[in-house]
């Protein structure tokens, strides 16, 4: 996101945070969001696609609503209330192709007849399975579910996402030869679809709280935490926006202190560490091992600074309109292993990843009873770190990241269960030197696996041999 | 009990604007002279310069005192030097050259010593733009450094009077007229009221330049590991063979008199700026293209009569002022220009290079 964009986001958290009390509380969030929505997805070289991207985003979370919430509350008055005002929002942004100011989308909505095929097209969607959820539940979930990890698969795999990009291209007159992958970048697919399967999960073991549209959609789709997270949970999300107004002054001072912090290091510390940071570019250019460590230790705080600094401003946009969203880093380079590490880094996405994925896939393990306690181990760490990778992009070198850390994981675990009794007598000075000895090394651990994340394959062996010293 | 969020703001933008006046009213000189270069990072062999910072490495700014503070020639030399300026457009920078291809770096390739022993050190301080005015700001600037010689090569695109107004020269009108002061007439320096003038020299004001500062020095922590300086883009388009049948030369037809439509008293000032310190003025080689209406032009820059006019006074004017001046406008065949008519390959750079050292040892030297 750029500075004016954050402005004007700043701008409608501070109104909103104001307007946005006793009846508006649901209302005005709702509203801004489902703009930004729209305002914040790049232009797109597909025709259309740029409007329709956020509409079917929009159209997922509806779907995702209707799959997850009691028949009984399906028709009650808020939720009319709440989908009358998303499609009257959406027909207005619509309609701003042909009235109003031609800027006010970064890219002009497709014909309207499109626009209201789409819209009718999620309607039947949405009644449809409204219709299944009713009869039969799982069957509504596990659709919506399907469509997401389909999606997600298509946008995360650099050939599919060219393949439909071709396809896109042949359908609307435009030249399939630039088909690019790079062509289809949904905003906040990737926070959206963890959101719900997030409720889609919970709505099956029975612990999804009653949300009506309104709400559900606020939740998915808040404005703050739409393109870098975090990954709040819906009963805490609407814990905070049921609850009465808080003062409004005492959240606008912490709020401010957040995103001064935030903005500070996104657009001073990460963009300044940019310019010298690790790229496939660079990597190739760096004449010596010095060079090749300055690259990589730049790269490793630029991602951590860029990062934490977006969900700063999150969270301080998020407490101006009176909503606190959980924390997403916390020290993570000061830790001194690698679960610490992880436990401390992209904390939201990590938590997701360990009640969805993880403790289901050790449970099921154990429960097969054919690998030992460290099988077990190694396999879910494997596995959960090796989908974390395929979460970036599915491609070679986020798995080899993944595995990098899984093992990691893994050996770490096996270490300290072997050491840790045998370390506890330790004088102070003694720990304290272990302790600074064990964040150097989680460090570097994390720093060397950045190689892999940032590098094609090929490329990062040859950059591993150069901070070796070694000139291939 | 928190404080009120509107006192802090109002708080922090008193000391803002505070801090923004003390900055106007007490300006601390012409330029920014603190620079990671030379300390944390190496100096760089040729001044900054570039239009794609992220993959040169590199910008352009119109800080001179920054600028010179990134190049080499800011260091202090460990041992006794002969140090040799060279000043110029573009084809002495080295467009598409990578540093040691440049005539800087293939004259130190040479490793020439003085009749003492003192090793010669050449100093890349061309900058791509055509104009003697350019040059003249950067050889005021340059005395500082304290140069034993200064190789000065310039062609007729750098004389005339509308290629006096470069945008860094323009940025630094005040400290062209403090530096060449009573070399150059003063140049008429265009008047700020008071208030845009005290608003240019706060942090505000000043923020192109000092966000330009801030990343100069960052871009040189990406010089010390990659030793790039330029973005080298795979292909280029070639200098232009084939010419348009066009006598015209800024405006001037065949017949017209150079000696009074071009700037010739800008060489002057440039020997009066260099004092003591020997000058060798080198027109430098041009394309001579033997395409369509080469008759009519040597190049896409030059009419011939123009050129032809432009040699011989020049010639004349070095032979009058007694100047050390060589003419290598026909040196380097057409095939070893790159993308200008003025830009060699290191091939035509490597010959030269040869001619200048070979002017070198035998006049200045005197190792032969």
């Amino acid at each position: 996101m750029a500075i004016n964009q954050i402005l004007l986001l700043g701008i409608s958290a501070l109104v909103l945070g104001r307007l946005g009390r006793g009846k508006g509380r649901i209302c005005w969030p709702l509203a801004a969001s489902v703009f930004f929505v729209f305002w914040m997805q790049p232009p797109l070289p597909l025709r259309g696609l740029s409007f329709l991207l956020p509409l079917f985003a929009l159209g997922l979370v509806v779907l995702a609503w209707a799959a997850t919430a009691s028949p009984a509350g399906l028709r009650s008055a808020e939720n009319r209330r709440a989908a009358g005002l998303l499609l009257v929002l959406v027909s207005v942004l619509a309609a701003s192709r042909y009235f109003g100011p031609k800027n006010l989308l970064p890219a002009p909505p497709p014909a309207l007849g499109q626009t209201l095929g789409t819209l009718a097209f999620l309607a039947l969607a949405g009644v449809a399975l409204a219709y299944v959820a009713k009869k039969r539940p799982s069957v509504a979930t596990w659709s919506v579910f399907g469509l997401l990890l389909t999606l997600f698969l298509i946008l995360k795999t650099p050939a599919l996402s060219q393949a439909v990009s071709r396809f896109w291209r042949l359908w609307h007159y435009q030249n399939p030869a630039l088909a690019s992958a790079l062509d289809i970048r949904w905003l906040g697919y990737s926070y959206l679809a963890f959101r719900l399967l997030h409720t889609l999960r919970d709505r099956q073991s029975g612990r999804l709280p009653e949300a009506n549209l309104g709400e559900y959609l606020t939740y998915v789709i808040f404005f703050p935490a739409l393109a870098a997270g975090p990954i709040d949970r819906i009963e805490r999300f609407l814990k905070d926006l049921r609850a009465p107004a808080s003062d409004f002054t005492t959240g606008v001072l912490e709020g401010g202190q957040r995103l001064a912090v935030g903005l500070f290091k996104k657009f001073v510390v990460a963009d300044t560490l940019a310019m010298i940071a690790l790229n496939p570019i660079s990597a190739h250019q760096a004449r010596s091992a010095w060079g090749a460590w300055v690259l990589l230790y730049a790269y490793a705080f630029q991602i951590y600074f860029d990062f934490s600094g977006y969900t700063d401003i999150a969270i301080g946009l998020g407490q101006w309109m009176g909503i606190r969203l959980p924390e997403n880093f916390r020290q993570p380079y000061r830790q001194p292993n690698l679960t610490m590490f992880w436990n401390n880094w992209h904390i939201t996405l990590t938590q997701w990843f360990r009640s969805y994925f993880f403790n289901p896939f050790v449970r099921s393990l154990r429960r097969r009873k054919r690998l030992s306690t460290g099988g077990v181990l190694l396999v879910s760490q494997l596995a959960t770190m090796g989908l974390i990778g395929l979460w970036h992009g599915v491609e070679s070198h986020f798995l080899l990241w993944g595995i990098w850390h899984g093992l990691g994981l893994f050996i770490q675990n096996r270490w300290s269960s072997f050491w840790r009794p045998r370390l506890g007598n330790l004088s102070g000075g003694k720990q304290r030197a272990l302790h600074v000895g064990s964040v150097l090394l989680t460090f570097h651990f994390v720093a060397l696996g950045w190689v892999w994340f940032v590098l094609p394959t090929a490329s990062a062996w040859h950059f591993l041999l150069k901070l070796g010293g070694i000139f291939p | 009990m928190n404080p009120s969020p509107w006192r802090i703001f109002f708080k922090a933008t008193l000391l803002f604007v505070v801090f923004n006046l003390l900055l106007a009213l007490f300006p601390s000189g012409q330029g920014v002279r603190w620079s990671v270069y030379n300390h944390l990072v190496p100096g760089r062999e040729r001044l900054p310069f570039g239009e794609n910072p992220s993959q040169a490495y590199n910008l352009s700014l119109f800080d001179v005192e920054a600028m010179f503070a990134s190049h080499v020639v800011s260091a202090q030399p460990s041992h006794p030097e002969y140090r040799v300026f060279i000043m110029g457009d573009s084809s002495v920078w080295g467009i598409l050259l990578r540093p040691e291809e440049t005539l800087a770096g293939q004259l130190n390739a040479m490793h020439l010593m003085t009749a003492d022993q003192r090793p010669v050190r050449f100093y890349n301080l061309g900058y791509p733009t055509i104009s003697l005015t350019k040059d003249l700001l950067l050889l005021a600037r340059a005395r500082q450094e304290k140069p034993d010689l200064i190789l000065w090569l310039t062609t007729l695109e750098a004389f005339p009077p509308d290629k006096q107004h470069t945008p860094l020269v323009e940025h630094n009108r005040t400290l062209l007229a403090s530096l060449s002061a009573p070399c150059l007439p003063p140049p008429p320096i265009p008047s700020t009221d008071p208030l845009t003038a005290l608003w240019q020299r706060t942090l505000f004001g000043r923020r192109r330049a000092w966000a330009n500062w801030y990343r100069l020095q960052v871009y040189g922590v990406m010089w010390g590991i990659t030793g790039i300086d330029q973005f080298y883009p795979k292909t280029y388009a070639p200098a232009k063979i084939d010419l348009a049948a066009d006598d015209i030369f800024h405006g001037l037809h065949q017949g017209s008199d150079l000696q009074t439509a071009l700037d010739w008293s800008l060489l002057d000032a440039g020997f009066c700026l260099a004092g003591e310190t020997p000058i060798i003025l080198v027109n430098e080689p041009i394309l001579v293209s033997h395409g369509k209406n080469s008759d009519i032009r040597y190049n896409y820059f030059y009419p011939r009569w123009a050129y032809d006019q432009y040699r011989r006074i020049l010639q004349d004017k070095a032979v009058k002022k007694q100047w050390y001046y060589l003419d290598l406008w026909h040196l380097v065949p057409a095939g070893d220009f790159t993308n200008s008519a003025v830009h060699l390959t290191p091939h035509g750079e490597a010959l030269l290079a040869g001619q200048i050292r070979h002017a070198l040892q035998r006049d200045f030297l005197k190792t032969r």
